[in-house]
């Protein structure tokens, strides 16, 4: 075999592998981030719809950068319950959705008897903007004092009311 | 997959869980991928030494791919939310395994030895076992938390399988170290390389109940949480025990592996890196203790730190001397950047166990630091979809396990290339996958398909709730 074929075998055979590597690199990008984006891609619309309703509340330059909505200026950083039995606990709001209800794989369990098993979630919209959605429950969200019959986006610090406890976000 | 629709009336978004993709075609994909490569090397060898495509290469091709197409169908049916990157992975490794394996079966000057046996053909069959095994384990371990109730009756299995090559008449000291036992009939079988994965189910199990003990009883001293002192027994158990295994078995590697895989879990259990720093200390209070005065290990401690001296000095016909060490240095070095291509170096020059312990040596003289590298993240990127399976699952024992498990995996990764490379004293251990040795290839497949069911049962998606067992408890509120 000529010295040429096999600097060639030998080179290609390293490119391969490499190639493999590098393959099995872009599946794992794609596990983190593929099944996301079709999930944004729905709440999007859901999303745009209710910022329209709301007359555009949020600065405006706000819907331009979707991508890293996430970390923008006056995002919430925590959900902090202010009254009911949990009073004082606080979770970070890192991009995941947080369920709320009686049942015990909610993110926040709420021990209240007023309260659903699966009351009400909240979640991040594409935009990064807080939505929270009542999911059915008994006796319903109040965001302020309206009734949520939509999914809403939260503003900071506006009170959520679950049955006795009252959560809102915070800086 | 996902079970949105595109309109965009608002109820797109009261859908709960959206199913996570099974991925499984990747999964094909990927394994076609990782077929094809060993197969290119196979002909690359069979070109450079015979100046021909082997005549064995589609028997080969079509096994290697039996195998990984038998292990595809398993997860497809029996895990389908699996992890989509380990099994091309192993796949992988294995085959390359397989090739180098092959290659050094073609060496005149390995041939020449007494005891010079084809072991291709073996390894196919040890890995066929493999994945036999794998298959198994997929479909009899339906959820991995029924491991947890043999929390101690792992523990005792693992013991056993540990003190076995001690037992006489039963053990068999190979080259120095006992971790093998002779089956009369079948060969040999090395326990220890199974009592991996026992032992991880042991220390899951265990510390996931104990871990807040661990956790939380501690006084803090100089940024460091001390643990009391009667928490600290389970990890001087074992450490003893990895003690006896180095001072009764002498073998470095396993004892470290052992020990080293507890002081991962522990960590991630307790998350207090105090345990960490004590594992490290105890480690080396004890390997260098042990290495005083056991013949055996100061050979390798020797070889380690000065192998140019040893080789001379087993070239001149001392013994307990070893040159295996700077051929395996030597190798790396002829290899360069690009290494020599396939077929083409001299690592056979090793002669013995140059298949099995020292095949790293054969990749770094044939494939070059760029070949090693991509071995070595081959490895990284088993070990990492390892850990990921341990962050997504839901359940703290199965947490444990994968890491245990991609620990200890990690951890024998290291501790053979480590040696081979001279980064630390050479131990007789496998490297798992590539290398020749039946219990090994085994035991890893094993290993791959209870971590295939972990993420299997981390990534399948949520069940849909449950029509609200309580919503009637809910009290309504009346409007007065």
């Amino acid at each position: 075999m000529s010295e040429l074929t096999l600097t060639v075998m030998r080179l290609g055979f390293l490119a391969v592998l490499w190639l493999f590597v590098i393959v099995a690199v872009q599946v794992i990008r794609s596990d983190l981030f593929g099944t996301r984006v079709t999930q944004r891609g729905s709440r999007r619309e859901a999303g745009r719809q209710q910022q329209a309703a709301r007359q555009a509340a949020a600065p405006p330059q706000q819907r331009g950068q979707q991508g890293g909505g996430r970390q923008r200026r006056n995002a919430p950083t925590k959900l902090v319950v202010s009254e009911g039995t949990l009073t004082g606990t606080t979770v970070a709001l890192q991009g995941q959705t947080i369920t709320l209800g009686r049942a015990h794989d909610s993110t926040i369990v709420l021990d209240d008897d007023y309260a659903s098993s699966r009351h009400a979630r909240i979640y991040p919209d594409r935009d990064g903007q807080w939505i929270v959605e009542d999911l059915g429950s008994t006796n319903g969200t109040y965001l302020d004092r309206t009734r949520l019959t939509t999914p809403t986006p939260v503003p900071l610090g506006a009170p959520i009311r679950i049955g006795k406890t009252v959560i809102e976000l915070r800086k | 997959m996902s079970s949105t629709t595109n309109s965009p009336t608002h109820h797109t978004s009261t859908i709960g869980a959206i199913g996570a993709p099974s991925r499984r075609n990747t999964e094909l994909g990927l394994l076609v991928f990782a077929v094809v490569i060993p197969v290119f090397a196979y002909a690359n060898v069979g070109l450079a030494i015979n100046d021909e495509v082997p005549a064995g290469l589609l028997a080969y091709g079509i096994g290697l791919g039996l195998l990984a197409g038998i292990g595809h169908l398993a997860v497809r049916k029996f895990a389908p939310y699996a992890d989509p990157l380990m099994l091309p992975l192993a796949t992988l490794l294995n085959g390359l395994g397989l090739v180098i394996i092959w290659r050094l079966d073609q060496s005149k000057r390995l041939q020449a030895s007494k005891t010079f046996v084809e072991a291709a053909p073996r390894q196919l069959l040890y890995s066929a076992m493999g994945v036999a095994l794998l298959v198994a384990v997929l479909i009899f371990l339906k959820d991995h938390r029924v491991l947890q109730r043999y929390t101690y009756i792992s523990m005792a299995g693992a013991l056993f399988l540990l003190l076995l090559p001690l037992v006489p008449g039963l053990g068999a000291n190979v080259y120095g170290a006992k971790i093998w036992i002779k089956i009369p009939g079948l060969g040999t079988l090395q326990p220890g390389e199974f009592a991996k994965i026992v032992l991880a189910v042991f220390f899951a199990g265990y510390l996931m109940v104990k871990r807040d003990a661990l956790a939380l009883a501690s006084r803090r001293f100089m940024g460091l949480y001390l643990p009391r002192g009667r928490d600290l027994g389970p990890i001087i158990v074992v450490w003893m025990i990895s003690i006896l295994i180095l001072v009764f078995e002498t073998d470095l590697g396993t004892s470290l592996l052992f020990f080293g895989m507890f002081v991962i879990m522990l960590y991630v259990a307790t998350e207090r890196t105090s345990w960490i720093v004590f594992g490290l200390l105890m480690s080396a209070v004890g390997a260098v203790g042990v290495a005083s005065f056991e013949p055996h290990i100061q050979t390798r401690v020797n070889a380690w730190l000065d192998p140019a001296n040893e080789f001379k000095l087993s070239r001149s016909g001392a013994l307990g001397h070893t040159e295996q060490a700077m051929q395996a240095l030597w190798a790396f070095g002829s290899g360069g950047t690009l290494g020599t291509g396939l077929g083409q170096g001299n690592s056979d020059l090793i002669g013995f166990a140059a298949n099995s312990d020292f095949i790293l040596a054969t990749f770094g003289e044939e494939l070059g630091l760029a070949g090693v590298m991509a071995i070595l993240l081959l490895y990284g990127l088993i070990v990492e979809r390892g850990v990921r399976t341990a962050l997504a699952a839901r359940d703290p024992f199965g947490k444990l396990l994968a890491v245990g498990l991609s620990g200890a995996f990690a951890l024998q990764v290291f501790v053979v290339a480590g040696g081979v490379m001279g980064l630390i004293p050479l131990t007789g251990m496998t490297l798992p996958f590539v290398a020749y040795g039946g219990s090994s290839v085994i035991a890893n497949w094993a290993l791959i398909g209870i971590l295939l069911r972990i993420s299997d049962t981390a990534r399948r998606p949520a069940p849909a709730p449950a029509p609200n067992p309580d919503a009637e408890m809910t009290q309504v509120v009346r409007p007065s």
